[in-house]
């Protein structure tokens, strides 16, 4: 079978022996890649569904917490993530026509877009240290319920609401720092010419996990950055 | 920009749908817009619409980024949308599920 002439990518030499043909590998990889974003999605799904309950139980102090954060630097940091998806989206099409410079400037471009996004996280975060507003023996937040001045919020309650965010932005930063070393490995494969319009598969499936994280954060931002921000 | 999408794709049979470039920055531009105006309209007060409005946007946004960064609008591969339409089959049934028992008891004091 393996010398049949109707095996056109016979010598291509990314094809692996157990596939027929380039198709069939690329369709292969790239099931094996949606299959895996589903258990990403049960995965963040779990800490979503933890967000929501916690939210609906403690309603008031997820509003004072959330007008805590710094709204104009989440807005910029989720741009910084989109621009990294466009760059990301670029890098793949320029290997499909063939552009191997192109595709190396924009996956550098996406690393770049990555750790600024990264450096502002860590910014927040630290803020937040400062602040003492992470959960622990020294965490410490004030606030009073929203619309009634004389009544405080549970400072327990508010606790939960840190420990929801910085659970599920510290996830979503590991997923990052995770595509910072998977796209290092792509700018040097894709430096040595490995991907071609034949085959780049392993730039797209990283696109894809990439965009999931993206995708993460376009959740994150609304439901920890925008509870009721005109209180 | 049809560069040379024609001629090639066609000595191939598995087609391999390069998206214009021009439709890269649109979706761009759209994702980005809708950042600044989903942060714009939270300090809008709609009452308990506001939360709704957020989470639209928000899945608008993702849908976009799954249909034309992820290619999923252009495969030809059903079984990638059943995976996608499984997933989020799983994801309703975790959230919506759970939240119906959740909505329907008191809250913890």
């Amino acid at each position: 079978m393996s010398d049949s002439p109707a095996v056109l990518d016979h010598h291509n030499p990314e094809l692996r022996h157990h596939f027929a043909d380039m198709g069939q590998q690329k369709n292969a990889a790239s099931l094996g890649m949606w299959l895996f974003l589903g258990t990403e999605v049960m995965f963040f799904g779990g800490m979503f569904l933890a967000y929501l309950i916690y939210r609906r139980w403690y309603y008031p102090e997820f509003v004072v917490a959330s007008n805590s954060l710094n709204l104009p630097i989440g807005a910029a940091n989720t741009a910084i993530l989109i621009c990294s998806s466009l760059s990301v989206a670029l890098a793949i099409r320029a290997a499909q026509t063939n552009k191997r410079v192109q595709t190396v400037v924009m996956l550098v471009l996406t690393l770049v877009f990555g750790l600024a996004f990264l450096g502002v996280k860590a910014k927040e975060w630290h803020d937040k240290f400062v602040e003492h507003h992470v959960p622990g023996t020294s965490f410490h937040f004030e606030g009073s319920m929203p619309g009634h001045p004389e009544a405080k919020i549970n400072p327990a309650h508010a606790q939960v609401f840190f420990s929801m965010y910085f659970a599920m932005t510290g996830m979503h930063a590991l997923h990052m720092i995770i595509g910072v070393g998977i796209f290092l490995w792509l700018i040097y494969q894709a430096w040595k010419g490995r991907f071609n319009s034949e085959y780049y598969t392993p730039l797209e499936n990283s696109g894809l996990y990439w965009h999931f994280v993206d995708i993460i954060w376009i959740y994150l931002f609304p439901l920890f950055y925008l509870i009721d921000r005109h209180k | 920009m049809p560069e040379h999408s024609m001629t090639e794709d066609s000595t191939s049979h598995h087609s391999e749908h390069v998206l214009p470039t021009g439709l890269y920055w649109a979706i761009w531009a759209i994702l980005i817009c809708l950042t600044f105006f989903t942060a714009w309209i939270a300090t809008v007060d709609l009452g308990w619409l506001n939360p709704v409005v957020a989470l639209l946007i928000a899945s608008f946004k993702a849908l976009v980024v799954i249909l034309y960064f992820m290619h999923v609008k252009y495969t030809s591969e059903k079984l990638t949308k059943t995976v996608g339409l499984a997933t989020l089959f799983w994801l309703a049934l975790l959230l919506f599920l759970t939240l119906t028992d959740y909505a329907t008891r008191g809250v913890p004091s």
